[in-house]
């Protein structure tokens, strides 16, 4: 008898203790959840429109998208042709380990067969790589064939953001959703998602 | 007068213990009667708790917690404050300051073992201290949305982005935007000032009832309660009061003009303490030529730097932090001492001492080639003091530690 009421205080315990947890659970997702973007930040974060027909073959700009840089490249059909014989140095040149948008489309990865636009955030810790387009030796490799470089902490990548290999950057920079309507280019949306 | 008051404080301390606690902690605490300046800085360092509480809430009443108002209420605070100047040349100074002493504070730990038995707890409790400061210490350097507190930011942000899956998504939690922005700002803040705080000092209150628990340790490694007088006391004991209080007057009065001299003529250290970068106002889409952290991050951020891969960096960096922690548990020598340790431990202290300032100087300085070798050489050497530790301590032979000190 004595043992019958322990066991039953025990299980009643047991009981109380894991509703208890389970409402203990709901009472913190609000605190977890207000730490997300608000409704106003991912308001700020929309979509941004850039005319790109006023662009240099060869010409770099930079977009501010969620106050991040993007970079848009308008490229020459050489440097284009030349993509495929800088793959040798590439650590991942067809973009198999990060979830590529639009993966063999263009060799520019982007929509377009002329532009390359990239989310100018370097993959290793956040730092804007710089564009150093000229085919000629720098401090940090001699045979450089042009493309990005990070000054924060080394990583270099191709003209259309694709990593090289014994960098600390561990993939090749982000293409941002994005679409062009004739030479108005948009970053931050798929066509027709709007 | 003195009946009368006396009558008071027992009125007192029949209903809140103030006198006996006052009594047991403080006037007639027992502490070790030969001891040397390694052991002020605890002292210290609650001297600067109370510096950097006071100067931080007077800071408080200037500053701004959003993206477009923090810039400018710090150069408000700076150039139109009454003395605001000074009250945030102290606060960043006493950043600097309180990193320096509690490094001291944790070499002296390592030096004359203070975290052997019955001490572990302290020294946890200690570690922990360090652990919280190390990140109020970064919550506090984002506020001023300077260059370097956005990229500062965005690296240390980045890093959650290295932990697999949940990475990505977790930084954007963190962030609370895209970006490092006001969202950003104003929870740093929060966290700054009210939350990091309250554990801190809840910390400091269990490392010191911890520490009068178990009593303070001394340079000789001696245990001073195996001989006892005929009311309990250590006979290698003096009373806190007055003995240690005008000991710690004298290091508070040495410290002070340390203190006030960096305050007054170098408050920037040189760029160590408040990078040149930082004072122009956070640009989102330019990074600075250069990102380094302020000095006392630094031998963590030559490891993170010294491994070449993104989830690897942060793994030993955390490790390097993690393993103080168990510390009392890999040291198996029979003198707690330095003095009485053996000659392999003084040879792996002396070869961490300098690869610790070596990383420290590393985390400061662009990469090369050369230097990233040596900040690998340095962290294989941090690791190997701490996980050697079980073996050359137990080998070597320890020389007798005395009975009374």
């Amino acid at each position: 008898m004595e043992e019958k009421i322990t066991t039953r205080r025990k299980v009643l315990i047991g009981m109380t203790s894991a509703v208890g947890a389970v409402g203990a659970s709901f009472a913190v997702v609000p605190f977890v959840a207000s730490w997300n973007p608000s409704a106003k930040a991912k308001a700020v974060g929309g979509p941004v429109k850039v005319d790109v027909s006023k662009m240099q073959v060869g010409q770099k700009i930079q977009v501010s998208w969620r106050k991040q840089p993007v970079f848009v490249i308008r490229h020459s059909k050489e440097a284009l042709e030349s993509l495929s014989k800088v793959e040798s140095k590439l650590d991942d040149p067809s973009s198999l380990k990060i979830e590529e948008p639009y993966r063999d489309i263009n060799p520019t990865r982007s929509t377009s067969n002329e532009y390359t636009v990239i989310a100018g955030v370097c993959t290793h810790l956040g730092c804007a790589p710089k564009y150093y387009p000229e085919m000629e030796s720098q401090p940090w490799d001699e045979s450089w064939v042009g493309g990005f470089f990070c000054p924060c902490h080394g990583s270099m990548f191709d003209i259309v953001g694709r990593v090289f290999k014994g960098v600390p950057a561990p993939t090749n920079l982000k293409v941002p959703p994005h679409y062009f309507d004739g030479s108005i280019l948009t970053i931050g949306e798929e066509r027709g998602t709007a | 007068m003195t009946q009368k008051s006396s009558g008071f404080f027992n009125w007192i301390n029949a209903r809140l213990p103030i006198v006996n606690t006052y009594e047991r902690h403080l006037s007639k605490h027992p502490v070790p009667k030969k001891v040397n300046f390694w052991y002020m800085f605890g002292a210290l360092a609650s001297i600067v708790l109370i510096i950097q509480i006071v100067s931080g809430i007077w800071l408080m009443f200037g500053y701004e917690n959003t993206e477009e108002g923090a810039f400018a209420s710090i150069e408000y605070i700076m150039r139109d404050i009454e003395y605001g100047w000074i009250i945030r040349y102290m606060h960043t100074t006493g950043a600097s300051m309180f990193f320096a002493v509690v490094y001291l504070h944790m070499f002296r730990g390592l030096l004359y073992g203070s975290y052997h038995k019955p001490r572990e707890l302290v020294w946890v409790f200690g570690m922990t201290i360090y652990l919280v400061m190390m990140a109020e210490g970064f919550l506090g350097y984002v506020l001023p949305y300077g260059q370097m507190s956005y990229w500062g930011a965005q690296v240390i942000i980045s890093l959650f982005g290295a932990i697999p899956y949940i990475g990505e998504s977790l930084e954007i939690w963190v962030r609370g935007d895209y970006y490092i922005s006001g969202a950003t700002i104003s929870r740093f803040f929060a966290l700054h000032v009210v939350a990091l705080p309250l554990i801190l000092i809840a910390l400091v209150f269990m490392h010191l009832v911890a520490l009068h628990e178990v009593g303070a340790g001394n340079p000789e490694g001696v245990d001073i309660e195996k001989h006892l007088d005929e009311d309990g006391v250590p006979l290698d004991s003096v009373p806190f009061f007055p003995y240690k209080v005008l000991n710690a007057l004298v290091a508070i009065g040495i410290f002070g003009i340390v203190f006030s001299i960096i305050m007054f003529f170098f408050p920037e250290g040189g760029g160590y303490m408040l990078e040149l970068a930082n004072f122009e106002e956070a640009n989102p889409l330019s990074t600075p030529e250069h990102i380094a952290p302020v000095w006392y991050y630094s031998p963590y951020y030559a490891m993170l730097r010294a491994v070449p891969d993104k989830l690897g960096g942060l793994v030993v960096m955390g490790a390097a932090i993690a393993i103080l922690f168990v510390v009392p548990w890999l040291d198996r020598s029979k003198a707690a001492s330095i003095r009485y340790k053996g000659i392999l431990s003084k040879i792996a202290m002396t070869i961490f001492i300098i690869s610790w300032l070596m990383l420290a100087w590393l985390g400061t300085v662009p990469v090369t080639a050369l230097r990233t070798t040596l900040s690998i050489i340095g962290t294989v050497i941090y690791f190997a003091f701490f996980l050697l530790m079980p073996i050359y301590t137990s080998i070597e032979k320890t020389k007798p530690v005395p009975e009374r000190l």
